[in-house]
């Protein structure tokens, strides 16, 4: 078996709410999502909120920003949704996206479910530029099966984002 | 054609153990990526050591945060260096993702980057030098303390450009 799998892409034609791959097979070892993401929403400064399973509890994350001139940092705990980063916002550069890599080890196994997220933002504007790394954790042992991708402030994703799912094998 | 991501092995612990080593890597490759999903017995981080090189040839610079502090740190000339700034309990589930650019040419020192998630602890983002030319064929994995408990899973990857 290949090691670096597509398993299914979305590429928006026209603004959606959300993305959902379903059916995810339990034959790889990691999950791989790279995701190029713009909202319909001026000033929404939404992020990507991802759910497995379409279970909305149990979610957690703790990640670092910067933004050219301040570095911080941010914990959420107990939310319904898995934090996964910053999204260019549509009052901003046109043609700009934000860019995410979501890396979901050990999706299948029966213990709770770790992620990572790097994405950016950068629009060549003083407006918004956000470099981001962290993580989180969905508490529950159940092997993901769907993924589902929405905005957390509610607009819809912009008509040219684009969602890709990779499986990896160790085997 | 020739696939461009590879397994070039992997360890799933079925027992409590000390260390994961990596040997024989191949130099075929262009970059490596190791993926480290580890299960610790005590509240320790991992210690990574290349080619059996426990001289002082290794830095690092870290950012971190965990959600009320951010900050950067580093070292310079030390022996193998934690790959994560953030502690794991045994409790807490975390994740190492490494990459390991140009890793088999022998003329440059060798750079390589981390990213450490520990929803629980923190999150940091490392890089490393490793100031030796010769090709990376082995790489160690070790606890700073006590050993990797049953469950823990490694995985190491090549990339090829061609």
């Amino acid at each position: 078996m290949a090691t670096y799998t597509l398993i299914s892409s979305n590429v928006l034609s026209s603004a959606t709410s959300s993305v959902t791959f379903s059916s995810i097979p339990s034959t790889y070892t990691d999950l791989v999502i790279r995701a190029s993401i713009r909202d319909n929403v001026d000033s929404n400064q939404g992020a990507v909120a991802m759910t497995f399973n379409s279970n909305t509890s149990g979610y957690g994350a703790k990640d670092i920003y910067g933004d050219g001139s301040t570095v911080a940092t941010f914990s959420l705990s107990s939310i319904a949704y898995g934090w996964a980063g910053t999204i260019t916002d549509a009052n901003l550069t046109a043609n700009s996206f934000s860019s995410h890599e979501i890396y979901i080890p050990s999706y299948a196994l029966s213990q709770n479910k770790n992620y990572s997220v790097y994405s950016v933002v950068e629009t060549n504007s003083t407006t918004a530029k956000f470099l981001v790394s962290g993580g989180g954790i969905w508490s529950n042992t159940t092997a993901i099966t769907s993924i589902t991708l929405a905005i957390n402030t509610n607009p819809n994703f912009a008509s040219g984002s684009s969602f890709y799912l990779y499986g990896i094998s160790n085997a | 054609m020739a696939s461009t991501y590879e397994k070039i092995a992997s360890t799933t612990l079925n027992s409590a153990t000390a260390s994961i080593t990596f040997s024989s890597i191949p130099n075929t490759y262009t970059d490596l990526v190791l993926v480290l999903v580890p299960k610790y017995v005590s509240t320790t981080a991992t210690k990574l050591t290349i080619n059996s090189d426990t001289t002082t040839n290794y830095s690092a610079t870290w950012f971190y945060g965990d959600g009320s502090t951010a900050g950067s740190f580093r070292l310079s000339n030390v022996s193998p260096v934690i790959i994560n700034y953030f502690n794991n309990t045994s409790a807490q589930s975390s994740m190492n993702i490494l990459n390991f650019q140009n890793y088999s040419n022998t003329t440059t020192y060798k750079t390589y980057i981390s990213q450490n998630n520990n929803a629980g602890a923190g999150t940091d983002a490392g890089v490393f030098l490793w100031r030796n030319t010769n090709a990376i064929t082995s790489i160690k994995l070790e606890p700073g303390t006590g050993n990797y408990d049953t469950g823990t899973i490694a995985t190491i990857y090549g990339i090829l450009k061609a």
